[in-house]
């Protein structure tokens, strides 16, 4: 019973991991329907980031985060304007090879950046071995301050896509850009915005990553194992994106240790293959019959 | 400029539509059959891959650029063509029973994926390939008493007939006649009934359906003859590498395959070669290029950059790929001095919205 508590405390905080990398793609999704696949690699780049103020500047680690996340946004804008913006309004699976192009502009990229390169790092935090014992569970402090903060940041964004005006309109520019245009939103400055935001998820998933997976210029891979949770949540659902996390995330620690070895790489891809058979657009998915 | 006074509707569909082409790729035939006299061992070697990896994007631009369906895991097909050849060779198979099980089980697991894609669209489909691909890649790693797992298995050369093609000739010729019939193959099923569906499911789904076509059968036929394709192409590379193994057929092999469609350009079949052989050809251009880095500086890094660089400008600059330069330089001699830079202006365009359909 303990075993599986801890098993379920370890699942849940990867998951989380899972779907904060998630919710970046269903941000990106929401708002202009392509799927980032360079999602993985913000999160790495951001990760780099994070390692450039703490360890080469000595910041602490809230300014760290800080940090990271503004330049990942400033990245991210950067990204919109200059490669993505010449596709605009083209078909999804263009602007899909796109974003391969960008990961794997990044991932080389930070390669041939001096200081950072191919070798693995690690982001002291404040917590590090901290634990807490509940019962017979061992709740180490780190897990738990990566469960809390994916809540916060979610309930945060869930308000935003719900209550603010710029957050509607980046709905309303998801669902139709022509009549989004004519509501007189300006849609090349919201998906501007989203891609900062969603690049400023990505850099916080690639934070709290750090400790599990160390800094390194292929961490960014994680983000296909991202996929399947925003699949299994359905794209462009904000809830159903930490929902698929949370569902990958306990599938692999659970078959980590009941199932033979190998189950645990691929249970991520099972699980959104029998996901899409049942529901072809995710679980949270919101599809409706075109009308000819 | 040339015009085609058609008199018939059989011109509409002939494999050659005027002398010049007879011509050209009757040319273009004689330069590959003489390929063993002009070409060096290097360039030979390479120009087994451009014929395989050709092969392969047939497969994939019949799939993607004629059916419109988006693959992120033709390595787990193409892994399948190479296995099952190795196996069923080193089972005592002679080699045309085993390349056509090869095809024969390349499609059935694209029927196995296409099944899905009957119910997906767009990126579902695309995310349901990709975990496909990755489900295959670790079945192989795994089922260690068959495939021989992480250490690999070695694959012999051909035996065909009698004869042990083992010199780069020999190999190349088979490569070529393979490389041959599979274009026509493609070609043919393009000028069918069959192919016309296939675009017409491409350009607009519900129209199809309203034409009568059965978008449901022909996709499904759609990913198995591709994946047949891939698998043809499969069972090739495994003799050319000689060494199969299942970090060979990962994701970003798959990535590779359908970059291979991107830039030689999306919908044309010549796309394909042209694509293949730029694939090739970039390694060897970067690994000159590496010499002139400046010291430190990782080179591992630089050939992703290339990579995503090119196929970012690609898609921002020249969105129909090598083949459709080509159309442009040809047109503007063609028309000469009366081309316009907007002639093959993409429209401008707002995005649909793929959740309502």
């Amino acid at each position: 019973m303990v075993e599986l508590l801890q098993l379920l405390v370890a699942g849940v905080s990867l998951g989380c991991v899972y779907a904060l990398v998630a919710l970046g793609f269903v941000l990106i999704y929401k708002a202009t329907e392509t799927v980032n696949f360079a999602q993985g690699d913000l999160m790495m780049l951001g990760a780099f980031f994070a390692l450039t103020a703490s360890v080469m500047m000595g910041w602490p680690y809230w300014a760290t985060i800080l940090f990271a996340i503004a330049c990942m946004a400033a990245v991210g804008m950067l990204i919109e304007r200059l490669v993505l913006r010449p596709v605009l309004g083209q078909p999804a699976f263009t602007v899909v090879m796109i974003t391969i192009g960008v990961g794997y502009v990044l991932r080389g990229a930070v390669t041939m950046v001096p200081g950072w390169g191919t070798e693995t790092y690690q982001i002291p935090t404040p917590f590090a071995d901290e634990v807490w014992r509940l019962g017979g569970v061992i709740l180490p402090v780190q897990q738990l301050m990566a469960i809390t903060m994916t809540a916060a940041l979610c309930a945060a964004l869930y308000f935003f896509f719900r209550r603010s005006k710029l957050g509607v309109a980046m709905q309303a520019t998801s669902q139709n850009q022509l009549a989004a245009y004519y509501m007189g939103i300006p849609v090349r400055r919201v998906n501007m915005m989203i891609w900062g935001l969603s690049a400023g998820v990505a850099a916080f998933a690639g934070i709290l990553l750090a400790p599990v997976t160390f800094v390194h210029s292929n961490m960014g891979f994680i983000g296909l194992k991202a996929f399947p949770a925003a699949v299994v949540g359905g794209f462009g659902s904000v809830p159903g994106a930490i929902v698929g996390g949370l569902i990958i995330g306990l599938v692999e620690a659970l078959a980590g240790f009941y199932l033979p070895e190998g189950f645990k790489d691929v249970a991520a891809y099972v699980v959104v293959l029998v996901v899409l058979l049942v529901w072809p657009s995710g679980i949270f998915g919101d599809t409706g019959k075109k009308k000819v | 400029m040339r015009f085609i006074f058609k008199t018939d509707y059989a011109q509409d569909i002939r494999l050659f539509k005027h002398g010049g082409q007879v011509f050209w790729y009757g040319l273009l035939m004689l330069a590959l059959l003489a390929a063993p006299w002009w070409a060096g061992e290097y360039v030979m070697s390479q120009l087994h891959f451009i014929l395989i990896y050709s092969i392969v994007g047939f497969g994939l631009m019949m799939l993607t650029g004629f059916t419109g369906q988006v693959s992120l895991g033709h390595a787990a097909f193409l892994a399948v063509g190479a296995y099952t050849e190795a196996l069923l060779q080193a089972a005592g198979m002679p080699f045309l029973v085993s390349i056509t099980c090869a095809a024969l089980f390349a499609a059935i697991a694209g029927l196995i994926v296409g099944l899905p894609a009957l119910r997906l669209k767009g990126i579902y489909l695309a995310i349901a390939t990709l975990a496909f691909n990755v489900i295959v890649e670790e079945i192989i790693t795994r089922w260690h008493g068959l495939t021989g797992g992480n250490e690999g298995k070695h694959v012999k050369p051909v035996q065909l007939l009698g004869w042990t093609l083992d010199s780069d000739e020999a190999f190349y010729y088979l490569c070529l006649a393979l490389t041959v019939l599979c274009c026509l193959a493609c070609v043919n099923l393009l000028r069918s009934p069959t192919g016309r569906a296939f675009v017409a499911i491409r350009d607009s789904e519900i129209s199809a359906s309203c034409m009568g076509v059965n978008p449901a059968q022909y996709k499904t036929l759609a990913f198995a003859f591709s994946a047949a394709l891939t698998g043809v192409g499969g069972a090739l590379y495994a003799h050319k590498i000689a060494f199969i193994s299942p970090e060979q057929f990962t994701l970003f092999q798959s990535i590779e395959l359908i970059t291979i469609v991107i830039l030689g350009g999306i919908g044309f079949l010549h796309g394909a070669v042209l694509g293949a052989a730029f694939i090739i050809v970039l390694p060897q251009l970067l690994s000159i290029a590496k010499g002139y880095l400046p010291e430190g500086m990782a080179p591992g890094g630089l050939q992703a950059v290339v990579f995503g660089l090119i196929l970012i400008l690609f898609i921002i600059f020249e969105p129909l790929g090598l083949y459709g330069r080509w159309l442009k330089i040809r047109t503007y001699f063609e028309l000469f001095p009366f081309y316009r830079r907007g002639m093959f202006r993409r429209q401008k365009s707002y995005m649909k919205s793929e959740r309502l359909r």
